[in-house]
């Protein structure tokens, strides 16, 4: 039920390049793919980022099972632009309100292409980061504040508790005769009533890790890191290959004239 | 701030004084603690003993300058402090790190998800300059027995026990002067109570630091303390120390006082009603058999468009609950029994196997408990689960017992004898989150009791019950048992067991677990 964000025990190459440096890196990228519907960028990125996923210690079978969700709706999303966009250019597929032109199709594509080269970089990422290492680089060298950073880190390890807890939650009223199964107002009640109890719980676990953090010494000004964050040459390489992939996504859309900014329409 | 340590790092033990001291918590009436009086000297090893609403939880907080109510600037908001309480010579609260604080619930005990970082915690916090913290994680998990596992390792992974020994390592690397307890064996197996205990003793042996530890069984620390405090609840008239001296002494001098007020001391097993009479095995009414059963929390999992069976934490389980009969389920900790519970009780899904009710028990409903409809559940199977919160569907304590009844659709008259006999009866108005623990037990009970369930699941009903709420449960389920219903324990505790009688299932560790 609990499934760790990142792959534990991750020793791939881009695992040990500081979080922040390959988030830049990400932004980069997804930043350019998200200024233009064509299939040119997106495939150049798509390429580049399928080449470098070995690089985060992903295989293609871990790759979709993490990024499935993603995946499909990128599919999806491909799939309706194509029957549903304006057409132009030749019709390939008429079935009464639904038509698929060369015009449509290519935009469906596009979107299709475009999904995924922004959804792999987001699975890439989170798959070799460890959130205590974003935690420390953002606190230490992006310097938000410390309390708001392991503040939020620490409360991230209770949402893991927490669907543990709701399942459980969803059992005991089950036992008291509280049914999640039913209509559906039925099971609204049922549904809130369970958020409800969920709620009281977290509150309290909440307030104990309080006590226990200020109990730890939490809270004050100064404090020090046990773990430093460091940028090293591997950062370099992370942000100039986002550079590199991000220019050479626009570079190939300028060239091949297929460059679309959303907001200027097709 | 004054440094718990010096130069090389020893730790220095802290003193306690206590003079006139007194608490009301914001909101309160009364407060929680009334004109304490108490001198601790440094190095000394104290179990603070007293009913429950004597304030030990509440001076421990103080101690550990974590009492809520007053704001950063020092402002009291509505809370009252009387009289002064000092560690060393001043107040707790403006000595970060003096004191360290253990609770009760081993999940909020872990802060980070790194075993190594989470030790680091307190270090950090308190300005340890980089390179002495490693060493100091690294002396730490040794003292607590944990430095088998990585640095790296994921504390999600970590038992109970473990839990609890990695909070105490991340108080020692702090180096504290005063070691606080408040009930740290309370919600662990036996394996994990002694496991925790020979940490702090080891750890005390080594830093001669102050402990002070709240803690209902006493046996578990009477040979770690030289000097128990017996507290009681606060007021004008009675000083907050009721009784104070070595050990043996006070156990002896305030034992019947002390087993009265539900306080576990050593060698006392309280008195519970014996059953009428014991049934030959087997000869009830069978009502619910699993057969070749595996059982998991986990749901199938879906990768992409596959569906997986999650695999199983117990499988080939076979058990029959029977009439008037008592199961106790035992076995160490994640062997899968409050999951084999939980199954049997038509809660979870069987991963593979069977649990099937007898028509006795079915009475039309079928065969298979987790098809059953929750109205048609309740009347045939109740299960309390451990925490009884978890199963508080109202706001109040009498619609809490009305509740099953309600659903379904038959008279209220079993309530008023639930209510006395459980004596739930002055609560009635109350909100059951407000209630204390013992009484919280036996509200999840009685609630349960309502709908009429021929078999009763009850998981771990006594963790962290006082002696009293142990006993009454133990005579109110031999009743139960006596007028034929079933009753099915995921135990920890023996003598609960053996105050039941019945058949017991043992289920053995389903995969190595790390000491």
């Amino acid at each position: 039920m609990r499934q760790e964000l990142m792959l534990s025990g991750n020793r791939a190459l881009l695992a040990r390049a500081n979080p922040l440096s390959k988030f830049a890196a990400v932004l980069l990228i997804t930043g350019v793919l998200a200024l233009s519907i064509d299939w040119v960028s997106a495939s150049v990125a798509l390429a580049f980022e399928l080449l470098l996923f070995p690089l985060a210690g992903l295989t293609l079978s871990l790759l979709w099972q993490r990024g499935w969700p993603l995946i499909l709706a990128a599919a999806v999303g491909g799939w309706s632009t194509s029957i549903l966009a304006p057409d132009s250019g030749r019709i390939l597929l008429d079935a009464g309100i639904w038509t698929m032109s060369e015009g449509s199709l290519q935009l469906g594509i596009g979107f299709l292409l475009r999904g995924f080269a922004i959804a792999l970089p987001a699975v890439l990422l989170m798959s070799c980061t460890d959130p205590t290492d974003l935690a420390d680089a953002l606190a230490q060298k992006a310097r938000l504040p410390h309390r708001f950073v392991l503040g939020t880190l620490a409360a991230m390890r209770l949402v893991g508790l927490m669907a543990e807890e709701w399942q459980t939650i969803g059992m005991a009223r089950r036992a008291r005769g509280v049914g999640a199964r039913g209509s559906v107002g039925q099971r609204v009640k049922a549904t809130l009533g369970q958020s409800f109890g969920l709620l009281v719980q977290a509150i309290r676990r909440a307030s104990r890790l309080a006590v226990t953090m200020e109990a730890r010494g939490f809270g004050g000004g100064s404090r020090t890191w046990a773990r430093e964050s460091t940028f090293s040459v591997l950062d370099l390489w992370v942000v100039s290959g986002g550079v590199l992939v991000a220019g050479l996504a626009l570079f190939a859309a300028l060239s091949a004239h297929t460059w679309n900014m959303v907001w200027l329409g097709s | 701030m004054a440094p718990s340590q010096d130069a090389a790092g020893t730790v220095r033990p802290a003193a306690v004084t206590a003079r006139g001291w007194g608490w009301r918590h914001a909101g309160r009436a009364k407060p929680a603690v009334h004109g304490l009086d108490l001198d601790i000297a440094p190095g000394e090893r104290v179990l603070l003993l007293g009913p429950s609403g004597a304030g030990k939880s509440t001076l421990l907080h103080a101690l550990a300058g974590v009492l809520g109510d007053i704001t950063d600037d020092g402002e009291a908001s509505d809370a009252d402090e009387s009289g002064s309480l000092l560690v060393d010579a001043a107040p707790p609260r403006s000595q970060r790190g003096r004191a360290g604080l253990m609770q009760q619930d081993p999940e909020t005990q872990v802060v980070l998800s790194r075993v190594g970082d989470d030790v680091a915690f307190g270090a950090e916090n308190l300005a340890v300059p980089r390179e002495a913290i490693w060493p100091r994680v690294h002396e730490a998990l040794a003292d607590v027995g944990l430095s088998h596992l990585p640095l790296d390792h994921p504390t999600s992974a970590l038992s109970g026990g473990q839990k609890q020994r990695l909070a105490l390592a991340g108080i020692l690397a702090m180096r504290p002067g005063l070691i606080l307890l408040d009930e740290p064996t309370a919600n662990l197996d036996p394996d994990g109570v002694l496991e925790v205990r020979d940490a702090v003793a080891r750890s005390l042996d080594k830093t001669g630091a102050t402990l002070v530890v709240v803690e209902h069984r006493v046996s578990v620390w009477k040979d770690l303390v030289d000097r128990i405090v017996v507290l009681q609840p606060g007021s004008a008239a009675d000083p907050a120390v009721l009784l104070d001296g070595p050990p043996d002494r006070v156990l002896i001098e305030a034992r019947t006082m002390l087993a009265a007020a539900g306080v576990w001391v050593p060698g006392y097993v309280p008195a519970t009603r014996a059953r009428a009479a014991v049934p030959a095995p087997g000869a009830g009414t069978l009502l619910l058999a699993a057969e070749q059963l595996a059982v998991s929390r986990e749901r199938p999992r879906r990768e992409g468009f596959r569906k997986i069976p999650p695999a199983p934490v117990q499988e080939g389980v076979a058990a029959q609950v029977r009439a008037g009969e008592a199961l106790a389920i035992t076995g160490p900790n994640g062997a899968g029994k409050s999951t084999f519970a939980l199954t049997l009780a038509g809660l979870l899904e069987p991963v593979s196997g069977k649990v099937s009710a007898t028509l006795d028990l079915s009475r039309g409903a079928g065969i298979d408990p987790y098809r059953w409809k929750a109205e048609q559940l309740i009347s045939r199977v109740g299960t309390v689960f451990q925490e009884p919160e978890h199963q508080f569907v109202t706001g109040k304590v009498l619609d809490e017992l009305l509740f099953g009844p309600r659903h379904l659709g038959h008279g209220a008259d079993r309530v008023d004898e639930l209510l006395e006999r459980l004596r739930l009866t002055q609560l009635v108005d109350a909100n059951p989150y407000t209630l204390s623990g013992g009484e919280k037990r036996r509200l999840s009970v009685a609630t349960v009791l309502a709908a009429s369930p021929q078999v009763l699941i009850l998981d771990e009903p006594t963790f962290g019950q006082d002696a009293n709420t142990w006993a009454e449960l133990a005579s109110f389920l031999s009743e139960l048992l006596d007028a034929g219903t079933a009753v099915v324990s995921v135990t920890h505790d023996a003598e609960f067991t053996a105050a039941l009688g019945g058949a017991e299932l043992r289920m053995a560790a389903a995969e190595a677990v790390a000491p």
